[in-house]
């Protein structure tokens, strides 16, 4: 595979929950076009490290980051810049679908759009029929736009999320176990649509899941108790791994 | 005697118990409840008895003469509790709005929700008093404004707190689907947060309105009463609550009969709020979590 530039690194990231360091000294490189797992056991701070990528982190009352992410070689935490401009440009899926509730299908999709100011009928309906064709969500509810966004399916709420979060065509898209609460029919459809993405998008994924990581990533980052412990192209993670705790982890020794 | 054994032997015993005191709570239910019901039948009662076309139409009628009704109080009580709703209702949902989402956990906002719990059980005779010393002291009489003003007062906290309490309901990763979408966080509030629990809020406007139009004490300072029609809002004002006071302590038969159809249409008035408030809002828009 030939070597895209890079478009998102971070530089010895620290990140706090008041006193707790979640975080230690991560300094990572994403390259455009490419999908990136992030795996390890639970607590060990996926979640927190994929929430300093697009500010996230810092919603959290008392938390607190240190340490530089270059977005297209700018430092997004430099004082002075706006929160905002970073989140339009770095999108992300949670976990839990959290489809907003109050808003129709298409509302939910176009809300990043309309509440940044685009009120044009046409455009918005374009992006609204893109965005979850995309998601591959357009034909289960191409009838039904104007229904809550909460009517859905799980699975379908998730891939509305994803919709919406497409929506604003950020050109990195952070996913947080998108799949974790859905089943393995949503799974594989969410899976091939990241694969499909990767053209225009590049994504970070956090996984629990192995398979799904070997699958549709091109490199993976190993996580232990807050650090990270090694990252590389994910054929060779999964083969032969440098470091033991590593092999550990992925032959199911622990974690 | 195994432990099994034991607790199959308590069965009997525990479902008697179980009955006894389901019949209990369900007495004590009915204690609670009976006052209200009886008031209610009361007053439908006695009121249904004096009601009558004019009673919308007209103005009282003078000591002696019978017939007559209660127009001008029952516009002046829409028009007390339009003017209150107008300033305590933006001022109590920017207050909720504060209160959840800016102050959150701040000194100020714990000192202001501590000062919106206080003024909530401040006696209405106090803040009538206070819409006195402010608003007819210097205009010098007393008005549909200083009534309004002192509504206001009342309906605040109301508002307030159950903003307040129905924002923070909307929980945190709706708020931050919102915020990573890169929508600025007062965008994320009025239009995903307040948007999404507008309903239930209604519910605590209307909860506060009908507080507000059953008020008697603060508006007798304030907006005094009429026999007239309203010559303005800076002109003393009938209401409902003021008139019914009035003629249910006057010493003439037709005035008390006046007074329980007022007291009826208070009743049915706060009554059709509540009922109405439900039909509105048929199921949360909060949506299950
Ligand atoms: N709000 C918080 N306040 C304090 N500590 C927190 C908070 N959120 C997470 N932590 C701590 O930070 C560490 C990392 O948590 P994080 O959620 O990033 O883990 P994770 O790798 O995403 O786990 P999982 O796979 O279970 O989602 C954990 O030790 C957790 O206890
Ligand atoms: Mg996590």
């Amino acid at each position: 595979m030939a070597q895209t530039s890079i478009i998102l690194q971070t530089k010895r990231v620290n990140a706090y929950f008041g006193k707790v360091h979640a975080i230690q000294d991560v300094s990572l490189e994403f390259r455009s076009n490419t999908v990136t797992a992030m795996i390890g056991p639970s607590g060990c701070g996926k979640s927190t490290f994929i929430r300093t990528l697009n500010r996230m982190h810092e919603e959290v009352p008392g938390a607190r980051v240190e340490g530089e992410v270059l977005l297209d070689g700018s430092n997004i935490y430099q004082p002075g810049v706006d929160p905002v401009s970073i989140r339009r440009r770095i999108g992300m899926v949670f976990q839990k679908a959290n489809p907003f509730p109050s808003l129709s299908i298409f509302d939910n999709v176009a809300a990043g759009l309309k509440l940044a100011g685009f009120q044009r009928r046409t455009v918005l309906q374009e992006v609204v029929e893109r965005s979850l064709r995309q998601a591959a969500l357009w034909d289960e509810v191409k009838d039904k736009l104007k229904a809550p966004g909460t009517s859905l399916s799980g699975g379908q709420q998730q891939r509305l999320c994803i919709a919406r979060a497409l929506a604003v065509s950020p050109p990195v898209l952070l996913m947080d176990e998108p799949t974790s609460a859905l089943d393995p029919i949503s799974t594989a459809k969410i899976e091939e649509l990241v694969m499909e993405l990767k053209n225009e998008v590049t994504i970070v994924i956090v996984t629990h899941n192995m398979q799904q990581a070997a699958r549709i990533s091109d490199h993976t980052a190993f996580f232990l108790m807050g650090e990270m412990v090694e990252c590389d192209l994910t054929s060779r993670i999964f083969t032969k791994p440098r470091d033991s705790r590593t092999e550990n982890y992925i032959t199911g020794r622990f974690g | 005697m195994n432990i099994r054994n034991q607790l199959a032997a308590n069965d009997g015993r525990r479902r008697l118990k179980n009955q006894i005191m389901c019949a209990f709570l369900f007495l004590a239910a009915i204690v609670a409840i009976a006052p209200l019901v009886s008031v209610f039948v009361y007053v439908v009662q006695r009121g249904y008895q004096a009601m009558s076309w004019d009673f919308f139409t007209q103005l009282p009628a003078a000591v002696g003469s019978s017939g007559g009704g209660m127009a001008n109080a029952i516009t002046g009580t829409m028009v007390l509790v339009a003017l209150a709703s107008l300033i305590g209702v933006p001022v109590g949902i920017c207050g909720g709005l504060y209160l959840s989402e800016f102050g959150a956990n701040s000194k100020i906002a714990s000192t202001l929700r501590f000062g919106v719990d206080i003024l909530a059980s401040v006696p209405s005779i106090i803040v009538g008093l206070f819409a006195y010393a402010v608003v007819v002291m210097p205009m010098k009489r007393p008005s549909a404004l200083a009534g309004g003003f002192a509504l206001a007062i009342l309906m605040i906290p109301t508002v307030a707190r159950t903003s307040e309490a129905l924002l923070k309901l909307v929980p945190v990763h709706i708020r931050e689907a919102g915020l990573a979408l890169g929508i600025p966080r007062w965008k994320v509030i009025i239009f995903i947060v307040l948007r999404g629990s507008m309903g239930a809020i209604i519910t605590g406007i209307m909860l506060g309105i009908a507080r507000a139009a059953g008020e008697t004490a603060p508006l007798l300072l304030t907006a005094a009463g009429s026999q007239h029609w309203s010559h303005g809002l800076d002109q003393p004002i009938a209401s409902l609550p003021v008139q019914i006071y009035t003629f249910a302590i006057s010493p003439y038969d037709e005035w008390q009969k006046q007074a329980w159809a007022g007291a009826f249409v208070l009743v049915l008035f706060v009554f059709v709020l509540n009922i109405g408030t439900r039909l509105i809002i048929k199921r949360p828009t909060i949506a299950k979590d």
